[in-house]
């Protein structure tokens, strides 16, 4: 009788092995991408639109079956803004959600708060913010996709250059990014023949900067003005220098890159001139553009689903989950270093920030060419050309 | 150098009026019953969120702000009538407590009812800037000082010249004898909390096409309004307006003459140097003891 039972449990035992053995995308466990947020607070236009593209996009990538037969995941937390939160969801997301990828970081405060864990963890992570230091020095694990502060300042000194301008004031805020592209302007303004002569600064929580634009206003031989920052700041330093009359050129940085900086700053938004990915434009681009095709899905996409303007930052977040989509299907795995590899090998891949070329020396992958420069007119975007 | 000057002093102007309001509102509810009330900054945001709301729903400006100011002072009054009257008997400081969480309540429920970005409110009269003496100005910074002045002015009458205002200042004095006499001690203290609420309410419903407006405006606009009360003389009407206008001009200065950088520690400093000779502020009583 035992060796009755036990051919029964045996028996009985194969049978649901057999049950259990169905296709391989529902046994197998789902790829886990986390994302760390400011989806509300300061950084809130930056985050929320970058959020809500991972969701879409995730959402239209399982429908069509999923990567490497296996569904894809989201894990999703929100650090307003707020470095030391980031750092505790990072942890979060590495040791007890167990991701296989970090898509995520909206400012430069929040990522490199997190960097010295993805690199203990050995994480690929993909940030979506501006700042240069965040792949200078490369890190081993930390890709981005926004163009980089130096970039920016770069593109606009070009500009200011072609209209003439050699001697120029600065006002920044007291952020990360706002820091580090000041730093950044001020390092490459010799090589394009510009002179920084007056230099001001606002504090965080800060509602007047009319002060610092009547010294910079009062400055002798100023040409033209530009202001490195992202969030309020900006918006009210607009307003302000419409409000003390200056009709110098004003530039702002790509962390501006959105309708709701022209619907804070409003009419003394009009003739401001920043670099940002041609996305913002899509519709104006020529036909023969390369970006044309991937920035118009995506805004198509994006405002169809959410019923508002696209703005560079969602952009930046489609690039980095697609990077992430491409290098896992290389590397046929999540396994991490895998797929570290193939992050580190894309070439010549198109995203709505532009094409996409990494190395070991450049986590970032893209030239001066992705950047374009838009004018504000009419409260809407423009090509500058 | 002197329009300059003139620039300088205008933006420290109409940041000190704005001071000025909220610490009008800290003033009120101490004289009232030396509670420091540090949801005041959430009045002001509270006026300035819901005008943006109701504007941007479609009522008209006027009526807009209207509600904005009236839906702070009933939140004043619920505050009162729900958080401090409950615990009437206990001592100041546990008072002081239930309102630093009154006001992250309120923060927290904003961030419901509204959300957690920035808005602008349409400025009352048009945005185009106006030259005086080599500076610019703009129309609502015009609206900032013109109803601050107009309030400071009714309150000055409502508290001389009334008996209801007679009788908050008579509370604030003595508050046994006050009772004695026959005046409402209790009533009087919900309408102080209704009538900062209003204050701090009209302040942002002024300053919220300037700066721009959020869940958390509330936070350093409370402190600085605190700092320009203690600096004139918490309980002192005039005081807190002095205050105010000090604090917001010596920031004002300080951020064109010496470092935008360092105003705010500028600005308080200057505040730690008036209390360390004056300890009860600019036009604060001086404390005396019977011995």
């Amino acid at each position: 009788m035992n060796f009755r039972r036990a051919l029964g449990c045996l028996t009985l035992g194969f049978a649901l092995v057999a049950a259990l053995e169905p296709g391989q995308a529902l046994a197998q466990e789902p790829i886990k991408i986390g994302t760390f947020l400011s989806i509300t607070g300061p950084a809130a236009f930056l985050g929320d639109p970058e959020n809500k593209t991972l969701e879409l996009y995730i959402e239209k990538l399982n429908a069509a079956g999923g990567l490497i037969g296996r569904k894809l995941q989201l894990v999703s937390y929100d650090d307003a803004g707020d470095a030391e939160k980031a750092r505790t969801f990072a942890k979060r997301l590495i040791e007890q959600d167990k991701v296989d990828l970090i898509v995520g970081g909206s400012t430069t405060g929040t990522t490199m708060a997190v960097v010295p864990l993805v690199e203990s963890a050995q994480l690929p992570f993909v940030s979506l913010a501006g700042a240069v230091v965040i792949i200078e020095p490369v890190k081993k694990w930390v890709f981005k996709t926004p163009h980089t502060d130096r970039m920016a300042c770069e593109k606009i000194f070009i500009d200011m250059q072609a209209r003439g301008a050699s001697k120029i004031a600065l006002i920044s805020g007291a952020g990360g990014f706002d820091k580090s592209m000041r730093a950044e302007c001020l390092t490459v303004a010799k090589k394009h023949q510009i002179e920084v002569i007056a230099d001001e600064t606002y504090g965080a929580g800060d509602t007047d900067m009319t002060a610092q634009l009547t010294k910079i206003k009062n400055t002798p031989g100023v040409q033209a003005v530009l202001n490195a920052g992202f969030g309020q700041g900006p918006a009210i330093v607009t307003k302000n220098y419409r409000q003390i009359g200056m009709k110098l050129p004003l530039y702002q940085s790509h962390g501006v890159a959105s309708k709701e900086y022209i619907k804070l700053a409003g009419e003394a938004a009009e003739g401001v001139r920043l670099p940002a990915a041609a996305l913002l434009v899509a519709e104006a681009l020529p036909a023969s553009d390369p970006q044309k095709p991937v920035v118009t899905g995506y805004k198509r996409e994006y405002e169809t689903r959410f019923k508002s303007e696209v703005s560079t930052f969602g952009g930046h977040a489609y690039d980095g989950l697609m990077l992430a989509v491409e290098a896992i299907k290389r590397a046929g795995s999540t396994d991490k270093a895998q797929v570290r590899d193939a992050l580190e090998g894309l070439h010549g891949y198109m995203g709505t920030a532009g094409v996409v070329n990494m190395a070991p020396s450049d986590h970032m992958g893209l030239d001066l060419t992705a950047f374009r420069m838009l004018e504000v007119k009419d409260g809407d975007w423009v090509l500058v050309r | 150098m002197s329009a300059a000057f003139v620039q300088y002093l205008l933006t420290g102007l109409t940041v000190g009026a704005i001071y000025a309001l909220v610490a009008l509102g800290f003033s009120i509810i101490y004289n009232a019953s030396q509670v420091i009330n540090f949801a005041q900054g959430e009045f002001v945001m509270i006026g300035g969120m819901g005008a943006v709301w109701l504007s941007a729903a479609g009522l008209p400006l006027p009526l807009a702000v209207v509600l904005a100011v009236a839906a702070a002072t009933l939140v004043g009054l619920a505050l009162e009538k729900l958080a401090v009257e409950p615990a009437r008997g206990a001592p100041v400081v546990v008072l002081i407590i239930i309102t630093i969480g009154a006001s992250i309540f309120l923060r927290g429920l904003a961030t419901i009812v509204w959300d957690k970005k920035l808005h602008v409110l349409q400025p009352f009269s048009g945005d185009a800037p106006i030259a005086v003496l080599g500076a610019t100005i703009l129309p609502q910074s015009l609206w900032v000082l013109g109803v601050t002045l107009l309030i400071v002015l009714l309150l000055a009458w409502f508290f001389g010249r009334t008996l209801l205002g007679k009788a908050m200042l008579a509370t604030s004095h003595n508050r046994l004898a006050a009772q004695l006499v026959g005046v409402n001690v209790r009533s009087l203290l919900c309408l102080s909390f209704g009538l900062s609420a209003a204050l701090g309410a009209v302040a942002g419903v002024l300053v919220a096409p300037i700066t721009l407006t959020s869940y958390d405006v509330g936070v350093m606009l409370g402190l600085k309004g605190f700092a320009a009360a203690i600096l004139g003389g918490m309980g002192s009407g005039a005081g807190a307006v002095v205050g105010g206008l000090v604090l917001g001009i010596a920031e004002s200065m300080s951020a064109g003459y010496v470092s935008s950088a360092y105003k705010d520690v500028i600005a308080f400093a200057i505040m730690l140097s008036v209390l360390f000779f004056m300890p009860s502020g600019l036009l604060g009583k001086r404390a005396s003891d019977r011995v």
